[in-house]
């Protein structure tokens, strides 16, 4: 588990103001070479282990969802903790892109020649067709979050809850009696969607992990990101001084829904059946809980969290019955002791904390230093 | 301020508290696992057994297990196989969820079992199905009703019959009793229910009867008059309620309280509507309805009724239809690892291939009847019908 802590890229720290003293810097360019090194480093020796049985099956499953957990919580992210909306129907868009996703890979197989066989092996014909499914999948969960976000963005705090725990729920309704309405088998209905070609592993999916939250990192990091950051903080004033609010909640909304869908797409490789009983209000749930155990507004903190979230049912699994009690243990009292989530709004950078030793800023010689912002 | 460190030190005791047990509970799990040939040559067989024993279908998995623990117990009373290995049970809970059950499949694996006696349920079941593919695992179910359990590889059976065939056994039966007009109502969000029903509708038009309406419901409703109503309104001979017992008790009781008189036709979910845990509807408003199983306790076959003593002595309760088939899916694969153990095998690979070959061409004497496999997974065997007269349940006819 080392390892996941270091793929981290630099990431916002909203707001914390720095000395303006002349001090060591490390150049952006050389931030990015670190984290890249770092990267392809881990995915190389994790992939390494995998193929040489150091990891063994069971933990590579559990290491697989881990990273389609890392996807979801830190999507739903965007719209919880950077834009400082709740929505609740993360799962239906999970279950959007992981349907469309699925279907796409299925219905193309003959058409790219690939087989159940080719997913395995991995072969260029069958990796095209993986991302150009999950592309797919993504687009489609985005679409949809148009068409929810845009009336339900004009809402706010619970009633935006609502609203979207309604759409997650016609999402599923959906998924559930679409067949009978297209007149051909679509999503296999009550019964699930099986049959999925296994186009999941270890490093794919942490691929996929890594741009994903590199490209979220970059987008709030630009001029969109801070626009939805001030959104955030006080929405009157973001529109008073020209952001164009509706644009850029819808813009957060859409790119959260994408990567959700992304998400659902490695899940459905990851599991091979889909049933839309599974992707209900507790999934969304489940989901949320992971964002704000981590902190909302922390990319490094809906990592996390979503790693130990989902390592911890398995890793306590020896403790049979008393697993699940355990599980709520934990989250009761993370919130009773740490409301504001295990990291808060702290995010964690490579580069900022080796300049800091460059600069030797340790946090025990100074003791007021810009840990806690609270 | 003092409050304030308490506070803190104590989030850091239970934080350190439970990061402990998490790395503890690591380390012993990555303790076991060595060479897998070890598996059939030591002085056990371990054998996996998972299902949902937590969450919404926990009733389904527990009841499962205890059918298949009491064989497993009974069969290392009797000195275990031929050559004198036992068998230990591999038991992991999967909540009812796909990704669980993955995982729990994958751990099984690692463990090396011989053969796993599961899923219950339909969607983990198949997701489990389509992974031990790939490892040519023995998969014997007691109760994955769903069609495509059984479709990925030859290494998949079941001790249950399936929704489609139900389905059409009933259609069938309701052609036999002369019912002319039928009506449907089932669980638009089980595919169980939705199974069934589908299979019962096709057969039925075949069969030249007509169904008058099919109506729907989603899982978690409670009434059902709106749906009754309409079925009331076009007066059909039977209604199909092809749901689990909970709903069934509830649609028949309301039905009965909206003046309908004529007759409920049902499948195996139906099991244990009365005489179970709680009775769901009452013997009055049963009178006259159908349904079909594969065990029921008023079969008074030798057998059947020394399982239900059994069961009686260990549990402490009676045994339902879940119960039942836990213990013939045991039965079903214990016997072939029997047999294969006495034969003997090449290595482990080979001895789960030789598991699956045997059940293949077996032919099991268990307690829901004779089961054969007649080169598929699905078994070949006898169903009852019961009906209910006087409040009781007694088998109208084997089909």
């Amino acid at each position: 588990m080392e390892e996941l802590k270091n793929e981290e890229k630099p990431i916002i720290t909203a707001g914390a103001p720095k000395g303006s003293r002349p001090r060591k810097t490390i150049s952006v360019g050389k931030r990015y070479i670190i984290n890249t090194v770092l990267v392809v480093l881990f995915l190389a020796i994790g992939d390494m282990m995998v193929g040489q049985g150091i990891i063994t099956r069971y933990q590579t499953s559990v290491l697989e969802q881990v990273g389609i957990y890392i996807i979801m919580a830190v999507s739903l992210n965007i719209a919880t903790g950077y834009l400082g909306q709740l929505p609740l129907g993360h799962a239906g868009f999970m279950s959007v892109g992981g349907y469309s996703c699925a279907i796409f890979i299925m219905r193309m197989m003959p058409a790219f020649g690939v087989t159940m066989r080719d997913f395995v092996l991995g072969t260029p014909a069958a990796s095209l067709l993986f991302v150009i499914g999950l592309v797919f999948g993504g687009i489609c969960a985005a679409i949809c979050g148009v068409i929810i976000g845009i009336p339900a963005l004009r809402l706010k705090g619970d009633y935006l809850a609502i609203i979207t725990l309604g759409f997650a729920e016609i999402i599923r309704v959906v998924m559930l009696n679409i067949d009978g309405v297209v007149g051909f088998e679509l999503t296999g209905g009550a019964k699930g969607l099986t049959g999925i070609p296994s186009y999941t592993n270890f490093l794919n999916t942490f691929v996929v992990v890594v741009i994903s939250l590199f490209l979220i990192h970059t987008m709030m990091k630009s001029r969109h990101g801070r626009a939805i950051l001030s959104i955030r903080d006080n929405e009157i004033a973001a529109e008073a001084s020209g952001v164009n609010t509706t644009y850029y909640k819808t813009l957060a909304f859409v790119v959260s829904a994408f990567f959700a869908g992304i998400g659902g797409g490695l899940y459905a490789g990851c599991i091979g059946v889909m049933a839309p009983a599974k992707f209900g209000f507790m999934k969304s749930i489940e989901i949320l809980v992971m964002v704000v155990l981590g902190g909302m507004g922390s990319m490094l903190g809906s990592v996390l969290s979503a790693t130990f979230l989902t390592i911890l049912p398995e890793a306590l699994r020896a403790f049979a019955d008393y697993r699940m009690v355990v599980y709520a243990v934990v989250l009761i009292l993370v919130m009773i002791f740490r409301p504001q989530g295990l990291l808060g709004t702290y995010d964690f950078s490579l580069g900022n904390v080796l300049e800091k030793i460059a600069n030797r800023e340790f946090p025990w010689k100074k003791s007021a230093s810009a840990e806690e912002v609270e | 301020m003092a409050n304030n460190i308490s506070r803190r030190d104590l989030f850091k005791a239970s934080g350190a508290t439970a990061l402990g047990l998490g790395v503890a509970s690591l380390i012993s799990a990555c303790g076991s696992g060595s060479g897998s040939d070890a598996a059939i040559s030591g002085k056990t067989l371990k054998v996996g057994l998972m299902g949902p024993y937590s969450g919404d279908v926990a009733q389904y998995g527990l009841a499962v297990r205890n059918g298949a623990k009491l064989y497993v117990k009974q069969f290392n009373k009797k000195g275990g196989t031929k050559s004198g290995k036992k068998i230990s049970l591999v038991v992991q809970d999967e909540k009812g969820d796909a990704t669980e059950a993955v995982n729990v499949y994958q751990k099984m694996v690692e463990d090396n079992v011989v053969g796993i006696i599961g899923d219950v349920t339909s969607t983990p079941s198949i997701a489990v199905a389509q992974e031990s593919v790939n490892d040519n695992m023995p998969l014997v179910t007691a109760s994955a009703t769903a069609a495509d359990f059984i479709k990925y590889g030859k290494n998949a059976f079941r001790a249950c019959y399936t929704d489609p065939y139900q389905g059409k056994l009933m259609a069938d039966f309701a052609k036999k009793q002369g019912y002319k007009t039928v009506c449907t109502i089932y669980n638009s969000g089980g595919d169980y229910e939705k199974g069934v029903n589908d299979a019962f509708v096709k057969e039925a038009k075949k069969k030249g009867l007509a169904v008058a309406t099919q109506e729907s419901y989603s899982q978690g409703d409670v009434d059902f008059k709106a749906q009754l109503a309409n079925i009331i309104a076009k007066k059909p001979d039977a209604v199909l309620s092809p749901n689990y017992y909970q709903d069934d008790g509830k649609i028949v009781t309301q039905a009965r309280e909206l003046g309908y008189k004529g007759v409920f036709l049902g499948a195996d979910g139906w099991a244990n509507i009365v005489g179970g845990d709680e009775d769901y509807a009452s013997g009055k408003d049963l009178e006259g309805c159908f349904y079909d199983t594969s065990f029921v306790s008023a079969n008074d076959d030798e057998r059947v009724q020394q399982f239900i003593k059994d069961y009686k002595a260990e549990y402490k309760s009676d045994p339902t239809n879940f119960c039942a088939l836990g213990y013939d899916a045991a039965k079903i694969l214990l016997t072939a690892v029997d047999k294969v153990d006495k034969a003997g095998a090449k290595d482990y690979e080979d001895f789960k291939q030789k598991v699956i070959d045997t059940i293949a061409k077996d032919k099991i004497e268990g307690v829901t009847g004779t089961i054969k496999f007649a080169g598929t997974g699905d078994p070949v065997k006898s169903t009852l019908i019961i009906g209910f007269k006087d409040g009781k349940e007694y088998i109208e006819t084997t089909m």
